[in-house]
């Protein structure tokens, strides 16, 4: 909300440095966003009076004007703008001036006539973003005087941040009670002559839906002349105030809820058809708003409405049916309390936010609409002449019961805010805020003022007894923490071990948005439905990812792209998957590898990074849990990744994950120089550790015994190192596979295989003959349970 | 006959001629031998007399002695030279770099998350965690934000499929639910933080629709403001590893009562003022406040017996701050370039 410093001053007095003064604000939770001048820099502009305009004889758009500066004699001007005229009084950037934009004013010849100055619009002078013509001062504004002193264009405009608690302090009257209170300088009520009833006119009012709009007012003035033009001094407040000047009554209604708070509408009384209603809106109802648009009612939404139907969104907009003009001759004007749970979330529905909407969102003081609704008439009276009739009030019978009040207790006090607080400074707190206090032995009875309906509890006073007397004033107090034992189950793998594991493996830990492109994601993982949104901030973030792999994928192209050749990426998130049950949330581990196995160096040969690469990734990962030979690595298709190159892996039956290169077909599509290799884990049943128990060390030599065999391509070595296992028994200890060979030498259709086996007992030094009897009885099976043939 | 002066001369000679120990070894099987020259001359002592062979022996065996002896030295400084050779063959370059893979490191906004979760475990919090998809209950009602309530507006929440995650499903638009989660979960005395991605409708400059935060929260009976401020305050500098200058100003959130910002000095300039803190010399870093009487009490906790504090801060903001990032969406666009400078530890 956007204030003149000058216009607070008329409601209290500051004695005080703005910059200070918005320190204090601050410091009070009213966050002072800034306090820009009215106006940019800018000097040597002074009032004039233009006294004669004539045509350039040169150039027909352009007037030789003849302008008084208080000078010994007048200055020619030449000027463009059409609204140059004689008798108007004007603002002359003499020769010399700075404007906004480092513009200098010197004297030219304009068309071959000599210029002496400039008569400025608002736009030049930084006034109004746009403007047409140059700005008609008051016919009273004094030759010669430096403008900026006369529009007062020093003062100060207050960018002040409202919370949504505060709907009170959404006005000037409503900061300058805080002012008040923060400066313990009196509020003034600025008065004004009541308006003196003129005409018995009333308009018949309804309201049909008291609990939304506890009181409403109307009041006609008739005969008013909305063509004339609103004061400079009420424009140049609204122009401070971020409004646009439109019409008197408009301008009017918009100033009073700028100073007090209080949101007005005035209706053209030729426009309206039969008594005014305020009604929830029938369902499928129909609204031409101000703003042109014709909107769908639902139920919940409260209105204002004649014979015809629905001819406003109380609360938030008028309709364009019953707007004012400048031909208005009779207003009708509304001053009503509709409650928050009535308007709130209403305009949004519409993609609507108004200043009105703002203020009845979070509430009005409902006790403000007879100030309002006499300011208004008082004003428009004086602006535009008419009569006004008496006002017309339905109020419900509660609405001006007192405020129910509130015992602040002084322990609670202290031990909610962790000190004693003089009571002197407590109540004196309150008071400044208009709060009625009473003394009790415990403490203090507090009734709040009217306006402030955020103050319904205990804590509520604590705040604004704290927040007054300064949250600098309670001092720090270090906390007593329970000494207590938590759970840590040892079976969980710290994530953070985890990323330890992967960054020392040369793994750069990336962070995705958890939602992803459905096009991508689609295409990687085709036979699972993702969880959509249902306001994606951007079609290409549209659902939350069923897998890391499309943001992992995304971020090594974008790397690729960045001319990276060599991309190792991991990243620990959550992914969302749709079940019966609703979206199941689990915790993964993946990684995208693209390039060379090792960075680029001088002592190993640039190879590709494979299939095996990775797997040495995973196991790594495994190998946190201890149970490394748990883990069952199978071929299965997966549809984005290479058939030939992928796995699933599971443990103890349970899925686990995948591993396996990126499918040629999508290399290709998405656009990667090289295959990306990926895998992406269940992170806790990669990781999840049973307890480890020791187990007896054998004192004992061990034997160790080669076999080398040919299988059939085909064969998955598990099914050997199953076979050779079971076969050999307990006194296996080990068993490595040192070689693998396919090619010149063996025939075709066929692999080398060579292992080595570790035999240990734990009782006895193992003989020769015991490890020989083990190997031939693994090199006969092996022979017809596998189709192995011995080598050598 | 060669005189044994002139025998031991020529061995002599011969074991400082060598090159290697291959031709050493040579020499010193010909002469001292089983069957070398000078072992010999001992065999044929028995051609002597008797009483001269005693005088002739000892001399043979100090010559032989003698030659053993320069044959050592020789073998001495033949293994020496050789060793010489070999370790002159063997050098490396240093300065040539390492064999093998180079490590990454973690994203720079896990590094301050496991930062800031150390610091508050070390006092004695413990993590909490709460699902990513929440729903209106937990993200507002129990908030004591009900709907259509104005501070919804502040937080532009993105809605999920109804179909798949249940009616008003949405991402969470903070870590506050949590709060929710845990005081239900647990009985007081309580003292968790919940770090996690959180969402809003909001993309420019200093948004993104995803960040992180963590949330705090602590019940227990007396729990006070006072002591919020100091916990924090203890926080903020032990974060930045330095003395700062802390403020608190009033502020709204609907599930505390008082609630405030926190302000720090700035951690560019120190409070002198400068671009980061746009010349004011503070710097904006987290929301807390008391916990509402309502929220404690919708969770089955008696406000009368119990009272508790919550905050709230960005780790990508203090993330920001920490290591000089002036970008925030520089933290999701995974740039290897980026994302390397914050590797190690």
């Amino acid at each position: 909300m956007k204030i003149p410093l000058s216009w607070l001053r008329e409601w209290v007095d500051i004695d005080l440095p703005t910059r200070e003064l918005a320190s204090r604000l601050t410091l009070a939770g009213f966050e002072v966003e800034g306090c820009a001048p009215a106006a940019p820099p800018f000097n040597g502009v002074v009032v004039a009076h233009l006294l004669d305009a004539k045509p350039h004889p040169q150039a027909d758009k352009l007037r030789l004007c003849q302008v008084d500066a208080g000078g010994a004699a007048p200055l020619q001007i030449v000027c463009g703008a059409p609204n140059a005229r004689a008798g108007l009084k004007v603002a002359l950037a003499q020769v010399g001036a700075t404007l906004p934009g480092d513009l200098t004013i010197q004297s030219a010849a304009l068309r071959g006539v000599e210029s002496q100055g400039m008569l400025c619009s608002a736009r030049e002078l930084g006034l109004l973003m746009s403007s047409e013509g140059i700005i008609e001062l008051p016919a009273d504004a004094p030759v010669g005087a430096d403008l900026r002193q006369y529009l007062d264009l020093d003062d100060a405009i207050l960018e002040v941040s409202i919370y949504p608690n505060r709907g009170d302090a959404m006005s000037v009257q409503g900061l300058a009670r805080e002012v008040s209170a923060l400066l313990r300088q009196p509020a003034r009520q600025p008065g004004w002559a009541a308006v003196t009833v003129g005409s018995l006119q009333r308009h018949p009012l309804s309201v049909l839906a008291p609990a939304a709009a506890p009181r409403v007012l109307t009041r006609v003035v008739q005969g008013i002349d909305n063509t004339r033009s609103t004061p400079q001094w009420l424009q140049e407040r609204l122009r401070r105030a971020g409004l646009r000047p439109i019409s008197p009554a408009v301008d009017i209604t918009n100033y009073v809820m700028l100073e007090l708070g209080q949101p007005l509408h005035a209706y053209d009384l030729a426009h309206l058809q039969g008594g005014l209603q305020v009604r929830f809106a029938q369902a499928g109802e129909q609204l031409e708003l101000l703003d042109g648009r014709r909107i769908t009612l639902a139920a919940d939404e409260l209105v204002i409405a004649d014979d015809s139907g629905a001819i406003g969104l109380a609360g938030i907009m008028g309709g364009l049916g019953t707007a004012i003009s400048p031909q208005a001759t009779t207003v009708l004007f509304e001053s009503a309390c509709f409650t928050p749970a009535a308007i709130a979330g209403r305009a949004r529905r519409h993609g609507l936010q108004t200043d009105a909407s703002q203020r009845f969102e979070r509430g009005v003081d409902p006790q403000g609409q007879r100030r309002a609704i006499d300011r208004a008439s008082q004003l428009l009276v004086q602006i535009c002449g008419g009569i006004a009739g008496p006002i017309v009030e339905a109020a419900t019978a509660d609405i001006d019961a007192p405020r129910p009040s509130l015992v602040l207790r002084r322990k609670q006090l202290a031990r909610l805010v962790g000190t004693d607080l003089p009571d002197a400074a407590v109540r004196a707190a309150l008071v400044s805020l208009q709060m009625q206090v009473e003394d009790l032995a415990e403490g203090w009875r507090v009734t709040p003022p009217s306006w402030r309906f955020d103050i319904s509890i205990e804590a509520d006073l604590i705040e604004e007894a704290v927040r007054v007397i300064g949250f600098d004033q309670v001092p720090e107090q270090p906390a007593r923490l329970p000494q207590r034992f938590r759970s840590r189950p040892e079976a969980q793998i710290d994530e953070r071990v985890l990323l330890d594991v992967l960054t020392a493996r040369g793994y750069q830990e990336a962070i995705n948005y958890a939602f992803c492109d459905p096009v991508l994601q689609q295409r990687l993982l085709p036979a699972q439905t993702a969880v959509r949104l249902l306001n994606p901030i951007a079609a290409d973030l549209g659902v939350m990812r069923l897998s890391l792999w499309p943001g992992l994928l995304k971020s090594a192209l974008d790397n690729q792209r960045r001319q990276q050749d060599r991309v190792r990426l991991c990243e620990l998130g959550t992914v969302f998957t749709p079940g019966e049950q609703g979206v199941t949330e689990t915790r993964q581990v993946a990684g995208v590898v693209l390039g060379t196995r090792l960075p680029e160096q001088w002592g190993t040969p640039a190879q590709a990074a494979d299939f095996h690469d990775l797997k040495a990734d995973a196991e790594a990962i495994f190998g946190l849990s201890n149970r490394l030979q748990d883990f069952v690595f199978e071929t299965e298709a997966l549809s984005c990744l290479h058939p030939g190159r992928a796995a699933r892996v599971s443990r103890d039956g349970q899925p686990v994950g995948w591993l396996g290169e990126l499918h040629p077909e999508l290399v290709h599509e998405l656009g990667f120089t090289s295959a990306p290799l990926l895998f992406e884990f269940h992170q806790q049943r990669a990781t999840e550790q049973p307890l480890a128990r020791m187990a007896a060390i054998s004192r004992f030599p061990q034997v160790r015994r080669d076999l080398s065999v040919t299988l059939p391509v085909a064969t998955p070595l598990s099914q050997l190192r199953d076979r050779v296992m079971f076969l050999s028994g307990p006194l296996l200890r080990e068993l490595r596979i040192f070689d693998v060979y396919q090619g010149q030498g063996i025939e075709t259709g066929r692999k080398s295989v060579a292992f080595g086996l570790i035999f240990q007992d734990n009782n006895k030094t193992l003989a020769d003959d015991d490890a020989d009897r083990i190997v031939a009885l693994v090199a006969a099976d092996l022979r017809s349970s596998l189709d192995a043939q011995l080598r050598e | 006959m060669e005189s044994l002066a002139a025998l031991t001369e020529r061995a002599l000679n011969e074991v400082v001629a060598t090159d290697d120990l291959a031709q050493l070894d040579e020499v010193r099987v010909r002469w001292l031998g089983k069957k070398g020259l000078l072992t010999e001359q001992l065999k044929a002592l028995g051609n002597l007399p008797a009483a001269e062979r005693p005088a002739a022996g000892q001399l043979i065996n100090v010559a032989k002695a003698r030659v053993q002896e320069v044959l050592d030295q020789r073998l001495a400084s033949l293994q020496a030279a050789l060793l010489e050779r070999q370790l002159a063959q063997g050098r490396v370059d240093v300065t040539l770099g390492g064999r093998g893979e180079q490590a990454g490191g973690l994203h720079p906004v896990t590094r301050a998350r496991l930062r800031i979760e150390r610091l508050f475990a070390d006092i004695g919090f413990t993590v909490a965690q709460g699902p990513e998809i929440e729903d209106d209950f937990h993200n507002f009602t129990a908030l004591n934000v009900p709907a259509d309530h104005p501070a919804r507006a502040m937080h532009d929440t993105f809605y999920v499929d109804p179909a798949h995650a249940g009616q008003g499903a949405l991402l969470r638009t903070h870590t506050s639910p949590v709060q929710i989660r845990a005081l239900r979960a647990g009985k007081p005395p309580l003292a968790v933080i919940a770090p996690g991605r959180v969402y809003r409708v909001d993309s420019d400059a200093t948004h993104t629709p995803m960040f992180h935060q963590v949330e705090g929260l602590l019940v227990d009976t007396d729990v006070s403001f006072a002591q919020l401020k100091s916990v924090l305050h203890g926080f903020m500098e032990a974060f930045f590893e330095r003395d700062l200058a802390m403020r608190l100003r009033p502020s709204y959130f609907p599930f505390t009562e008082p609630s405030a910002e926190v302000d720090i000095s700035c951690v560019e300039c120190g409070g002198k003022g400068c671009r980061l803190c746009k010349q004011t010399g503070w710097i904006e870093v987290l929301g807390c406040g008391m916990v509402h009487p309502q929220v404690l009490a919708s969770c089955d906790v008696d406000p009368e017996r119990y009272t508790g504090y919550a905050f709230g801060m960005g780790i990508d903001r203090l993330a920001m701050l920490r290591y000089g990032v002036n970008d925030l969406r520089l933290f999701f666009e995974n740039d290897l370039r980026f994302l390397r400078q914050f590797r190690g530890g």
